[in-house]
């Protein structure tokens, strides 16, 4: 029975961490899909939205609420002068340099929030306490309530975008065919600049749930931004549910692994995956076929 | 309606189109036919803005579109539904029409003029109906070339380039396509310009036609003269196969 306890607990925080994972990974995928290259910037946007919503709400003394919206339009709006300023000049540049670019933009966020920010760890207040509720003799915080929410919200609100508004059936279009996209007269180029903006308050949102519980600093992105990759290439990089159950089944492993087994296995465990999944699967877990894609 | 006035392109050093002109009249039907890599679909795409014309004058209604994006060249009234159909495979029926108004949504028009476009597809094309929330990507080849033709219709082209509609269709199914074509003239009063190897029957459809030989006009008329024209006949109407082997 406690061993019973103990595993009800690890799930419970892994699919919370699973969650966060998802939505980066969605993030991820949402970009690849228009773009075709892998953000590595992505990361960062996680990051900034955790430690803007932390600076508003300590240096601007905004309330709550106000200070996440601040933190995700400001993240917003760097993705967007990233896509403008980085991504598009460069039209007739390769994946591969495109790549390169991510990770710089990458390092030198990084660098400047490190710069202006310090390297302190810093929390995030709890949106609503943190006295545990008795679930099943685990414990869940309100906290995790707030992520699996928000989460579920995000995902009805992608579901929704991509499949029920026509900016979102012509980024739909334009990942499978841009040629074709193209000549029914819709621009790839704002195809590409909604990508970035869409990823950038996707991933922000994400670092904004995540900080209560983990504390945030400049350099939290890089982890989560690699996790969220790997829950996008479970899930096959397709914006839709595979990425999500990629994200939360890493979660659980690897909060199954680090409980059960030794926490200093907890990010090994992602990486084997990863590999893993490259080498035998690189198709993704779920993926059917291309009509599934996003 | 359309002037094309001596245009070059280029893909690298190839040259592709070799001082082209053509003309179209308001409601005509005119055809371009030419063996496989004679630079048809080159010409077409430089109408819809996707290749970069090098030199020369495309005037749409007396407007010169060279240089203008492939989305403002669709805007001015000119839609291609391009070589192999290409339908967005993973989209329903339904969203492949709807993207075709695009630009219609964006520039805020009726929802209930597009609505009525939507049902006119559906009149037009009942296959598509009976199949509009599947992907587009499971129905036949046909089916497909109707959902081509008809998301290019969605954005209510003024002129429209139809890139081998008939490629790798059955005998029957092509024979719909043309009778499709014709119908777009007589009932909407749309000006074509048909892209075919299927050279018999798009002379039969067109009222002129061209000929297109590596990147060259090599021969224009009637499309009533074109179909007896000796050379023609020889070259693209599979008579008189001995004589090409011959030469
Ligand atoms: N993307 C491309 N890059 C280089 N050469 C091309 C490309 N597309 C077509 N070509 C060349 O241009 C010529 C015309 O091709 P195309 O316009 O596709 O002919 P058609 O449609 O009449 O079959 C051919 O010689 C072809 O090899
Ligand atoms: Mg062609």
């Amino acid at each position: 029975m406690e061993l019973l306890n103990q595993v009800t607990q690890f799930v419970i925080s892994g699919l919370a961490t699973g969650s966060i994972y998802a939505l980066i990974g969605l993030s991820f995928a949402i970009i690849f899909n228009s773009t075709g290259i892998i953000n590595f910037a992505q990361g960062e946007f996680v990051m900034l939205g955790g430690v803007l919503t932390i600076f508003s709400l300590n240096v601007l003394h905004l309330p709550l609420l106000a200070a996440i919206l601040v933190a995700v339009a400001v993240t917003t709006v760097i993705g967007l002068v990233f896509e403008r300023l980085a991504i598009r000049p460069l039209k007739n540049a390769t994946p591969l340099m495109l790549i390169i670019i991510t990770i710089g933009a990458s390092i030198l966020i990084r660098g400047l929030v490190m710069l202006l920010w310090g390297k302190d760890t810093q929390a995030l207040p709890a949106f609503s306490g943190t006295d545990p509720i008795s679930v099943a003799g685990a414990t869940l915080l309100p906290q995790h309530l707030w992520i699996f929410g928000v989460t579920v919200l995000v995902i009805i609100g992608c579901r929704l975008f991509f499949n029920h508004t026509i900016s979102g059936k012509a980024m739909r279009a334009c990942s499978f065919n841009r040629r074709a996209a193209n000549l029914v007269g819709i621009s790839v180029g704002r195809m590409v600049l909604f990508s970035f903006v869409i990823s950038a308050a996707v991933g922000a949102l994400a670092g904004v749930i995540i900080a209560p519980l983990t504390m945030t600093a400049y350099d939290v992105g890089v982890m989560l931004g690699l996790k969220g990759f790997c829950a996008a290439i479970m899930g096959g990089m397709g914006s839709g549910l595979g990425t999500v159950l990629g994200g939360l089944i890493l979660g659980t492993l690897e909060s199954l692994g680090a409980g059960l087994i030794s926490s200093g296995y907890k990010d090994a465990i992602a990486f084997f995956i990863l590999l893993l999944i490259l080498f035998i699967r690189p198709q993704g877990l779920f993926k059917k076929g291309e009509t599934e894609r996003v | 309606m359309l002037k094309i006035k001596n245009i070059n392109a280029y893909y690298g050093k190839v040259h592709a189109l070799k001082n082209v002109s053509l003309h179209l009249k308001a409601g005509e039907i005119v055809t371009l036919i030419g063996a496989n890599g004679a630079g048809k679909t080159t010409l077409l795409n430089t109408l819809s803005g996707i290749i970069p014309t090098a030199s020369g004058e495309i005037l749409l209604e007396g407007k010169n579109i060279v240089g203008q994006a492939a989305d403002r060249v669709v805007s001015l009234g000119l839609s291609q539904v391009p070589e192999g159909r290409q339908v967005f495979n993973p989209l329903m029926v339904e969203e492949n029409l709807e993207l075709g108004a695009y630009l219609r949504y964006r520039a805020g028009g009726q929802r209930s003029e597009i609505a009525a476009d939507l049902e006119r597809m559906y009149q037009m094309f009942p296959r598509l109906k009976e199949r509009r929330r599947q992907a587009a990507g499971t129905l036949s080849g046909g089916e497909q070339q109707m959902l081509a033709i008809g998301r290019a219709l969605m954005a209510r082209p003024k002129l429209l380039l139809l890139d081998e509609p008939s490629m790798g269709l059955a005998p029957l199914v092509v024979q719909d396509i043309f009778r499709v074509i014709e119908r777009l003239r007589s009932e909407e009063g749309t000006t074509i310009l048909l892209v075919e190897q299927n050279a018999r029957a798009a002379l039969k459809v067109a009222d002129r036609g061209y000929v297109l030989e590596t990147g060259k006009v090599i021969l224009e008329g009637k499309a009533s003269e074109l179909l007896e024209n000796k050379d023609v006949q020889r070259a693209y109407l599979g008579r008189d196969k001995k004589e090409i082997w011959e030469r």
